[in-house]
């Protein structure tokens, strides 16, 4: 038993059933941040003491790069847009609740079947993974405002990232860094998109059912 | 002679002509000049290299690892890809050397209809056509080619040939601000890429049987005879969606239309043939033929160049009309090889060598005479400012030099002596006879199919170039375009008369020549070399005898021409309209039309043709005006093509709701799939 780990991990998940239940888009900013920050600190929870120093640096920029500069960049955005809750979701907040209280329960059926190599540090891990992978897709699907679909993309790859910290000894470090490297690309862009798309059409609200109208 | 350099050469002449040209697009001309030099050095350097090998009967191999990758690019030249070589090489210098002053061509754009809609697509250097692109696409297309032919594995060969295809796309997209010219462009993108899936099948699939995938390691593969029966249906299909055999021939008439003329000419000419260089190839690699191949071909052949004429003779644009012909003449070298198949199959040399020697010579003639009718048409649409036959007329007069290099290619197109194509198409006859005096069982069917097919196909071409000659060049002028029609620039004109030159001078060579196909032909026809060179022998003495008629007929002709010459001499020669009963305002717009001097032929085939007809209801005895109108049409479009798309067109329709505009949904059919598939795979 690794005590701090699996409250990371308990962290994790409070953090998205958080997004679910939620509507203020600065609850899904903030949650995002401290699961990006809950994410980092699952690098030092090995057995080996203080874990080497590409590692130590990689936590860091993880850090750096979730907890900080993404709730930065979309706290900015909201501000600009003027934009605070995500109204009218395809799914209700306590629909979502259940739906992600189901999704927990298929991850930890997943989590007990999935053949994985080398040793899980803990039970908890990979359904964890999983279920933060699910939140994230289920956060784009039901969700109609554009910040919570990056948050949701960012929720999605904060779960591959999990899984990359479960599998830390198949995983080559270039991977998890290439992965963070992807996050930060999109993110960015995305952010400027949507910046662009409020500043030309004034009225959407960051609505992205209107976008439907561009399709051919 | 140094074969490494020769082929760096063929292979990168063209391409950094093509490229240094497009970077030099700020200054069109120079552009141009930089891409035809590059283009003209490249042949150059192709036609030496060909010639090497030819002479020589030689093989020339040159490998290329591509480090990193574990893939080593082969590239080869056997006497088989020299032969095919030449034509490519020779085709693309005069069409660049034509094109360099082409299209820098200004003219006035010609009266409203369909002319002046197709004129307009099929010249470049109006509207959106940037010449330096036009330099870039046709200098990949001809590297694409060379490296087709060259390429000597199945991953580079593919490679190549899709390079070749997607070069000659965007040469049929270039004009795409017109409608006509972006629908032909998707239709050839279409039919190219059914033809590349079925080549990627047919290479993956021998490729996996022979353990690797250079064309050495494929011919040594096992192969059951259901597996090469697939395997050649799958050449059969990927190749002939190229050549244009039917009914996979449908790009052909809306492709070449709307590229430049002088591409047209390289396509027609010589990129189609690429088919039957890549269905030759895939023969060398299939083991021996079973006989059906050979009448599967025939059969082929024979409908393709019966069809091919009967759309040919109907169709009233130039370019378009010259692209039927292409699919009828595919036909005849479809017929060549079906024979030679047969006799290979059947254990008759002489059948089998006649057979395949006279479709590989079809193969290089109707590159120089295909060429030179499309470098006349483009020559005719860029002074007249139409492509429609029935506005044009008169210009022999206004432009002698272009009507005579243009009658040479008419002459040589209608297969009569005394031009080059006469002589294949004879020795194609010849390998039909073979089979009817020598074979067992039905072998005298293939023959007698080939023999009535050509005949007929003969007899149509004659009629249909007959068409295309008399209305345009002789006569009066039907419009002021064509009244006002000036001789082509010097280098046009030096394209067309050498390609014309090339046509007298094939039929003077290849009689004598023919032996020198024996490398060429002993890959496809495994016979011991006495026997091979003996039959070759005996088909060029009989192509000298042809020639020594031919040239008693040309010695006639100019001896009559002397004597009416002689009878005329010291009278008074007046020009003066036709009777015409009377009538009292006569004008040259009354003179016989292409369609009218077709009519009776396309009545005999109406029932093959789609084509429609808008007649006038004319009743009492003063009728009031009408017009009448005739559409010329494919019927394989109309009956085939179009009923199916239609189809499934209405299907993908009913699954439009799929496609809902809505990035939700989109996420959520790619996360049900997913999570089915993992709940599927951990079940």
């Amino acid at each position: 038993m690794n005590l701090l780990l699996e409250g990371l991990l308990v962290l994790i998940v409070l953090t998205n059933l958080l997004m679910l239940g939620s509507s203020r888009l600065g609850v899904y900013i903030r949650a995002g941040a401290l699961q990006g920050v809950g994410l980092a600190f699952l690098f030092f929870t090995g057995e080996g003491g203080w874990p080497e120093i590409s590692i130590t640096g990689l936590a860091l920029v993880t850090m750096i790069v979730k907890g900080l500069v993404f709730p930065m960049l979309l706290f900015r955005t909201i501000r600009q847009a003027g934009v605070r809750r995500e109204v009218e979701p395809y799914v209700g907040f306590t629909a979502s609740l259940l739906i992600g209280v189901a999704a927990w329960g298929f991850a930890t059926w997943v989590g007990g079947r999935l053949p994985l190599p080398g040793i899980i540090r803990s039970d908890l891990l990979v359904p964890t993974a999983m279920f933060t992978i699910f939140t994230g897709l289920f956060l784009i699907i039901a969700r109609r405002n554009a910040i919570t679909q990056v948050l949701g993309y960012l929720v999605l790859e904060n779960g591959v990232f999990t899984f990359g910290v479960a599998l830390e000894t198949s995983t080559p470090f270039i991977v998890e860094l290439g992965i963070l490297l992807d996050i930060f690309v999109a993110v960015f862009v995305m952010v400027i998109t949507l910046f662009q798309i409020n500043r030309e059409i004034e009225e959407i609200h960051m609505d992205t059912s209107r976008l439907s109208t561009l399709r051919d | 002679m140094n074969h490494g350099f020769l082929i760096a050469a063929v292979i990168f002449f063209p391409l950094l002509g093509g490229l240094v040209g497009r970077m030099a697009g700020f200054h069109a001309g120079l552009a141009r000049l930089l891409a035809a030099t590059g283009a003209v050095l490249g042949g150059l350097a192709g036609a030496l290299l060909s010639g090497d090998i030819l002479w020589h009967g030689s093989r020339t191999v040159v490998t290329w690892p591509w480090f990193g990758t574990g893939y080593t690019l082969t590239l080869a030249v056997d006497p088989l890809s020299a032969f095919f070589l030449l034509p490519v090489s020779i085709l693309t210098a005069m069409a660049a050397i034509y094109g360099a002053q082409y299209l820098g061509f200004h003219h006035h754009t010609g009266p409203a209809g369909v002319g002046a809609a197709g004129a307009a697509s099929g010249v470049a250097g109006r509207g959106m056509v940037d010449p330096a692109n036009v330099g870039l696409f046709a200098s990949l297309l001809q590297t694409g080619m060379v490296l087709v032919l060259l390429a000597h594995d199945g991953l580079g060969f593919l490679f190549s040939w899709e390079v070749m295809s997607m070069a000659a796309f965007f040469l049929i997209a270039l004009d795409d601000a017109n409608a006509e010219n972006r629908s032909a462009a998707w239709t050839y993108l279409l039919a190219t890429h059914i033809g590349s899936a079925f080549l990627v099948l047919f290479f993956l699939f021998l490729g996996q049987r022979a353990g690797g995938l250079t064309f050495a390691e494929l011919a040594r593969a096992t192969l059951s005879e259901r597996a090469q029966a697939l395997l050649f249906l799958a050449a059969l299909v990927g190749f002939g969606a190229k050549a244009g055999f039917m009914p996979l021939h449908v790009w052909l008439p809306d492709a070449h239309p709307a590229a430049p003329s002088h591409l047209s000419a390289v396509m027609s000419g010589v990129m189609i043939k690429t088919g039957i260089y890549g269905l030759l190839r895939a023969l060398t690699v299939l083991g021996a033929p079973p006989v059906w191949w050979g009448w599967a071909l025939v059969v082929i052949g024979v409908v393709s160049g019966i069809m091919g004429m009967v759309f040919a003779l109907a169709e009233r644009d130039v370019k378009r009309l010259l692209a039927y012909s292409s699919v009828e003449n595919i036909g005849i070298i479809a017929i060549g090889l079906g024979l030679g198949l047969c006799g290979r199959a059947t254990a008759q040399p002489a059948m089998a060598v006649a057979g395949f020697a006279g479709s590989l010579l079809h193969v290089l003639n109707h590159a120089m005479f295909k060429g030179l009718l499309f470098l006349g048409a483009g020559t005719l649409a860029v002074t007249t400012g139409t492509r429609e036959l029935d506005r044009l007329g008169g210009l022999f007069r206004r432009m002698p030099a272009t009507a005579g290099a243009c009658l040479a290619g008419v002459v040589a197109i209608g297969g009569l002596p005394p031009l080059n194509g006469f002589l294949s198409e004879f020795l194609i006859y010849v390998a039909a006879f073979q089979g009817l005096l020598g074979g067992q069982g039905f072998a005298w069917l293939p023959s007698c199919l080939a023999i009535g097919g050509l005949a007929l196909i003969g007899g149509l071409a004659a009629a249909c170039f007959a068409k295309v000659y008399g209305i345009a060049f002789l006569g009066e002028p039907r419009t002021q375009g064509a009244a006002e029609a000036a001789p082509p620039p010097a280098l046009m004109s030096f394209a067309m008369i050498t390609l014309a030159m090339l046509c007298g001078g094939l039929a003077v060579v290849v009689p004598v020549a023919v032996p020198g196909l024996a490398p060429v032909l002993s890959v496809l026809v495994p016979i011991d070399g006495q026997t091979l060179l003996l039959e070759l022998l005996r088909g060029g003495a009989l192509l000298r005898g042809v020639l020594g008629v031919a040239i008693l007929l040309v010695l006639l002709v100019g001896f009559l021409a002397a004597v009416r010459r002689r009878l005329l001499a010291g009278r008074e020669i007046g020009q003066t309209p036709t009777w015409d009963c009377g009538y009292a305002a006569p004008t040259p717009r009354m003179s016989y039309t292409g369609s009218s001097f077709t009519q009776p032929l396309n009545d005999l085939f109406e029932p093959l043709r789609a084509g429609t007809v808008d007649r006038p209801a004319l009743s009492g005895l003063f009728p009031a005006p009408g017009r009448l109108a005739t559409h010329p049409a494919d019927s394989f479009v109309g009956r085939l093509y179009t009923p199916l798309f239609t189809g499934v067109e209405t299907l993908c329709q009913r699954l439009r709701w799929v496609q809902a505009g809505r990035l939700q949904v989109y996420v959520l059919y790619i996360a049900v799939t997913l999570l089915v598939l993992l709940g599927w795979n951990l079940w």
